[in-house]
């Protein structure tokens, strides 16, 4: 485990490992929503360089130990991302990778969207949207008020920001300058109905944080070494809440999914499955970003 | 007769009977419980003197946290302390919380089984004059149907101060109801409290209807039971303190040997405390039952005494309810 505040830095062999484990989250990720039969498809995927981030470079956790009290607390507010939460925390160690195959089937403790109390590890249950950062901002006033030094990171959906409970919680952590918070926003550029900008526009949405007297970082998802270097700076930033605008490709990885809305809210078919699973295989540790 | 067992405030009838708001007992109550746990917070949204958490804002500022008009934001911070080792308060009008705020207390505290109290202000009509927008009288419905609820109607000051203080005690969420004017205190600090208890209050021999009220009406029904007694036609009357977990063997025990119901809440009959006994005698011992509350209406601007008169949830209303279930009893 490494100590709070900054992390260790990141090499070349370590970075290449991430990209690996990375890449490996997405091969879990596809047969385990195949599996499901239901389930969403874009933002487990375009989330998966991020969650390995936090799993396996970020977190200082102990997935045998998942109520350690001076954890760090990762929130998934955008509940319906799960299953790349799920697939990070198998690869963690938290429960075998084989307990995947059980996503929203009856029995399971991998509920179709996160609930706290069933599986240890959880934080927050989550789904209706716009909840997480309240929620976040709770976790990091306890820790202020017992004088805790661990960090609270919240992950949100950039559709979800239509919510005001988002809102009414920027302007409460501005206020009160939660500094141990740092919120990461999925911005991929879809929701439900289409694309955010024709939905209902977010932007300028740098410009509504920082009106909202939060610090505002901007990275690309997709790029392990630029998101780890962002959650460094916000580290240093003690005078304001911290926000991560995480750029990322909707269904990152798979080429026919990628920025195509419609892949929000369902899972792959058979063929779709075996299609996608050979594109991820050829990608070779290497998922390349647009925005480099 | 009030029920000697009970310690009850043998002023009760008296013109000089002592009154308060119950919200008085939530601002003393927290207070308290500020000095005794450490871990309780509290949290408000631009509502904290006439919810009464200003006592506790005064004096521990640190634990502390004002919203502003944001009750989802209010729940779902709450909810991130209440799963962090804080018994978290949060308190507004109980339209807004958990009135405005329902799916957000539902997955984040309730769902989450986060260590929550909703203290619900200004509850039932006697916001009067601001309007049936202010009057919160549905927000037992809307709270009896989450799973493992509990929730709590005290019926003067005294009851809700030891409510207040008895719902740290449970580590999942409590919905507490609180009421905004002055009523008349009937419990005195020696009246047993417990959590999920019926009491008689109004006892008599050979009893033909058993009232169970809930909040400030228990006092009318007492009222009404007396000058019932005095009529011929002897009643007792419960004091219906938790409605959920609803306590089963007290229906069963209370009602056994008089067989007809009358229930007394200020809220809607539908969902409310008498739909839970209706519920329960229905599965067990379905008996004759007349609802004292607001019937299929939203109520109106006026002083709240004029408005329980026109709405049929006062004295008279109580005794016509009395009359009516002993006359279908034979039925």
């Amino acid at each position: 485990m490494t100590e709070n505040s900054m992390l260790t830095d990141l090499y070349e062999d370590k970075l290449k490992e991430l990209e690996k484990k990375a890449e490996k989250a997405r091969e879990l990720l596809i047969p385990t929503l195949l599996e499901a039969g239901s389930g969403h498809s874009a933002g487990p995927l375009d989330m998966a360089d991020v969650f390995t981030a936090f799993y396996f470079h970020i977190l200082n956790h102990d997935p045998k130990n998942p109520d350690w009290e001076d954890r760090d607390r990762l929130i998934l507010s955008n509940g319906h991302i799960c299953p790349i939460r799920y697939v990070s925390m198998a690869m963690a160690g938290y429960f075998p990778i084989e307990e995947l195959k059980t996503l929203r089937k009856i029995n399971s403790r991998l509920q179709g969207h996160p609930h706290r109390t069933a599986l240890p590890g959880l934080e927050t249950t989550s789904g209706p949207l716009g909840e997480g950062l309240s929620q976040a901002i709770g976790i990091a006033l306890a820790a202020q008020i017992d004088k805790k030094k661990y960090y609270t990171y919240v992950i949100t959906g950039d559709g979800e920001l239509n919510e005001g409970n988002i809102w009414e919680a920027a302007m409460f952590a501005g206020k009160n300058k939660i500094n141990n918070l740092i919120m990461v926003i999925d911005r991929n550029n879809i929701q439900i109905d289409g694309f955010t900008e024709d939905v209902m526009p977010l932007e300028p949405l740098r410009e509504k944080f920082e009106a909202f007297n939060w610090h505002v970082l901007e990275c690309d998802a997709h790029n392990i070494k630029q998101f780890v270097d962002m959650v460094n700076e916000a580290h240093a930033i003690y005078e304001k809440p911290t926000v991560i605008i995480a750029h990322a490709i909707a269904g990152k990885g798979v080429e026919f999914m990628e920025k195509d809305f419609h892949w929000h809210g369902k899972p792959p078919d058979k063929a779709q499955a075996k299609e996608a699973l050979k594109e991820l295989r050829t990608l070779g540790g290497k998922i390349r970003s647009e925005h480099e | 007769m009030l029920n000697p067992k009970l310690k009850l405030n043998n002023k009760l009838f008296k013109p000089d009977v002592e009154t308060a708001p119950t919200r008085a007992g939530f601002g003393s109550g927290l207070l308290s419980l500020g000095e005794t746990n450490p871990n309780v917070v509290a949290l408000s949204a631009d509502l904290t003197e006439s919810t009464q958490a200003h006592k506790f804002a005064e004096k521990f500022p640190e634990r502390f946290f004002q919203t502003g008009i944001g009750e989802q934001n209010m729940a779902a911070i709450a909810a991130g302390l209440g799963v962090t080792g804080k018994v978290a308060f949060i308190s507004s009008y109980a339209t807004f919380s958990p009135g405005k705020n329902w799916e957000t207390i539902r997955t984040t505290c309730v769902y989450n089984e986060a260590n929550v109290k909703i203290a619900g202000h200004h509850s039932g009509i006697m916001t009067g004059p601001d309007g049936a927008t202010h009057q919160a009288t549905e927000d037992i419905a809307i709270t009896r149907c989450w799973p493992k609820m509990h929730i709590y109607v005290p019926c003067d000051s005294i009851e809700s101060h030891k409510a207040t203080i008895a719902s740290a005690d449970i580590s999942t969420p409590v919905y507490i109801r609180y009421s905004r004017d002055k009523t008349p205190i009937i419990t005195t600090e020696e009246t047993p409290f417990t959590v999920g208890k019926m009491q008689d209050f109004w006892i008599t021999d050979n009893p033909q209807v058993t009232i169970f009220a809930t909040g400030y009406l228990l006092y009318y029904a007492i009222v009404a039971a007396k000058e019932l007694e005095e009529e011929g036609f002897p009643v007792l009357v419960v004091n219906v303190s938790t409605i959920k977990p609803l306590d089963e063997d007290a229906i069963i025990r209370f009602t056994g040997h008089t067989g007809a119901v009358v229930t007394v809440e200020d809220h809607q009959v539908d969902g409310g405390m008498g739909s839970a006994i209706a519920e329960f005698l229905a599965k067990t011992n379905p008996l004759p039952m007349e609802f004292v509350g607001l019937q299929n209406t939203f109520a109106e601007s006026g002083a709240w005494q004029d408005i329980l008169k026109k709405y049929n949830m006062d004295v008279p209303a109580i005794k016509k309810a009395v009359k009516k279930v002993i006359k279908r009893k034979g039925i």
